[in-house]
């Protein structure tokens, strides 16, 4: 467990932040930008001096009250910069041993030789960093601070240097890192998608403040976070079994709380297998009555559980439920008052497209 | 004879003080490099002094000081039983102060290239602010190293004033390679004195084709 309580201020920027964060699995922490999350992550690592105290597990790392502070190099925290800060005066491999010879015997879980196989670094090892692409950089980063065998990692948006396609290549070793090597980390990010995709946990900052902290579902569903949430591509993540693939129609059938959907198919899922979808909150719409010839495919059953309309705008954002599983619309205004929807009406949702995001382990 | 005994008593003094300064210079350049102190102007400017007064008026200075007469020339006399002005130890001393800014500026320049952020990243890879220095920040620092002690090295070799005014001109002791083409030039021994210029010229010339050639990028400045 993470316990924070501390304030500090960089010119007019006050950040104030109270929260504890269970250190299992990846916790998201998502906010606009200037909002204080990287200052947040160097006031943990000891970078930025700040007032009150922060405890990990049972080590006291800060305490102003009792003078207590740790130095920045006796935290055990991972920090992943969002410039790799690799030495360039170092290969790779030196660069990976400058982490590893300073680890202490005892701790040593993960060794070299771990991070390279995991992260496919053998035929960059003896190159300088000057001589990486930036998506081989953050690879590198990523396996360095690993193996201080740090008891949690802070990422400060790894990805924000890469383009689209580098991002996707990267993800799948960040989820490496969570799932293999059993490291929780901080994940800084402000691309909502790329934190519902691997992370459990979001803690929502917003102007210095913490505005929310709670499971990624349950954050991308709350309505009032839509200025911390709501300006990327809003939506939601439910959590499906697959059924079978449809080869004809390349598609993959799925069961959501005992209703059938479908999705274009990903062949590497097998029958029953448990996966995460990501439904942007436009394209899901509502209707009163099961419609009838039309395009859309996917039609559920849900209930209306909260409408929120942000004043001055011509959305409202609808949360529906099925079972258990709960999804974002965003509907016109106007569309609410034609249909006089309400909390607690029957309706049917119309889902445009799904995108697959994860398996579940 | 007499010419090589002033060059080998040059490099002698070159080197003893280049050594000193890498000590001193490097601690004084991190600590401008890295602080927000109020006093830092004040310790730039008179760390920059020498790069401006007349060498004359830092030698009387320097010779007032370290005359038996006062504090710290009797201590050095009671320390060791010679005099500290008109000595070998009084020209490094001397040395040391005058050829400073010309191992701090580079120093301070290359440090500031660095920058914080290689020496967080190795913070947060568990080395020590001193284990940090010389592992990232020294190696990350090699060309203003290189420029630092090149341009020590020969602004203490060229150096006249300060050595005329605190060491005189004693033979094998104090009589450097400037001193002694002084010498030659009261005497009128002008083909001793050539062959002196000569050699000091080319010296010079080479250093400084050899700084400017490795790198620009840590300027000696006055600010």
């Amino acid at each position: 467990m993470l316990a924070i309580d501390i304030c500090t201020s960089l010119g007019e920027f006050e950040l104030e932040v109270t929260t504890k964060i269970p250190l299992d699995g990846i916790t998201g922490i998502l906010g606009p930008s200037g909002s204080g999350k990287t200052t947040l992550l160097r006031v943990l690592a000891g970078f930025e001096p700040a007032e009150g105290r922060i405890i990990v597990d049972d080590e006291v790392w800060l305490d102003t009250k009792s003078k207590t502070e740790i130095a920045p190099h006796r935290r055990s925290l991972g920090y992943m910069f969002q410039d790799t800060r690799l030495f360039d005066h170092l290969s790779v491999a030196a660069n990976l041993e400058y982490a590893s010879s300073r680890t202490l015997s005892e701790i040593k879980k993960i060794v070299v030789d771990d991070v390279v196989d995991a992260f496919d670094l053998s035929p960059l090892l003896k190159r300088r960093p000057a001589e990486l692409s930036g998506g081989e950089k953050q690879r590198v980063a990523l396996a360095r601070t690993l193996l201080t065998n740090p008891r949690f990692l802070v990422l400060d948006e790894p990805l924000s240097a890469l383009d689209e396609q580098r991002r996707s290549d990267i993800l799948p070793y960040i989820d490496t890192m969570a799932s293999q090597f059993q490291v929780p980390a901080l994940y800084v990010s402000h691309a909502v998608g790329e934190v519902a995709h691997i992370a459990r946990r979001i803690l929502a900052l917003s102007n210095g403040r913490v505005q929310a902290n709670g499971p990624t579902n349950e954050i991308l569903e709350r309505l009032d976070l839509l200025d911390v949430t709501g300006r990327f591509e809003a939506g939601s993540v439910v959590e499906a079994t697959v059924i079978d693939h449809v080869e004809r129609h390349r598609l993959t059938r799925l069961i959501i709380d005992g209703q059938t959907l479908t999705m274009p198919m990903e062949p590497g899922l097998a029958p029953g297998d448990q996966i995460r979808l990501r439904v942007r909150a436009r394209d899901v719409a509502l209707a009163l009555i099961r419609p009838e010839s039309i395009s859309i495919r996917n039609i559920l059953d849900a209930t209306i559980v909260d409408l929120f309309h942000g004043p001055g705008s011509p959305y409202v954002e609808a949360l529906v439920e099925f079972q258990k599983q709960r999804l974002r619309a965003r509907i016109t205004l106007a569309s609410v008052e034609d249909l006089s929807l309400a909390v607690g009406m029957h309706v049917f949702v119309l889902i445009k497209s799904v995108t697959f995001e994860s398996s579940l382990a | 004879m007499n010419n090589l005994a002033a060059i080998w008593l040059t490099v002698q003094l070159a080197t003893v003080t280049t050594c000193i300064l890498l000590f001193f210079g490097t601690a004084l350049a991190w600590w401008l490099s890295r602080t927000k102190s109020r006093t830092k102007p004040i310790i730039e400017a008179v760390t920059a002094l020498p790069l401006v007064l007349p060498p004359t008026v830092l030698g009387f200075y320097l010779l007032i000081i370290m005359s038996p007469d006062n504090a710290i020339g009797s201590f050095w006399v009671h320390l060791t039983g010679s005099t500290l002005t008109f000595s070998f130890a009084g020209l490094v001393v001397a040395s040391v102060i005058y050829s400073l800014p010309f191992m701090v500026q580079p120093l301070q320049n290359a440090f500031e290239t660095v920058g914080s952020e290689p020496l967080e990243a190795a913070a947060s890879l568990r080395a020590s602010p001193l284990n940090a220095f010389f592992t990232v920040a020294m190696p990350l620092s090699a060309r203003g190293f290189l420029t630092a002690i090149v341009l020590t090295f020969a602004h203490t070799v060229g150096e006249f004033g300060v050595v005329l005014m605190v060491g005189g001109n004693i033979p094998g002791e104090t009589r450097v390679i400037s001193i002694a083409i002084y010498e030659h030039v009261e005497t009128l021994q002008y083909a001793a004195a050539h062959s002196l210029s000569l050699a000091l010229l080319g010296f010079s010339f080479v250093v400084l084709l050899a700084v400017y050639t490795l790198n620009r990028r840590f300027p000696i400045r006055i600010r």
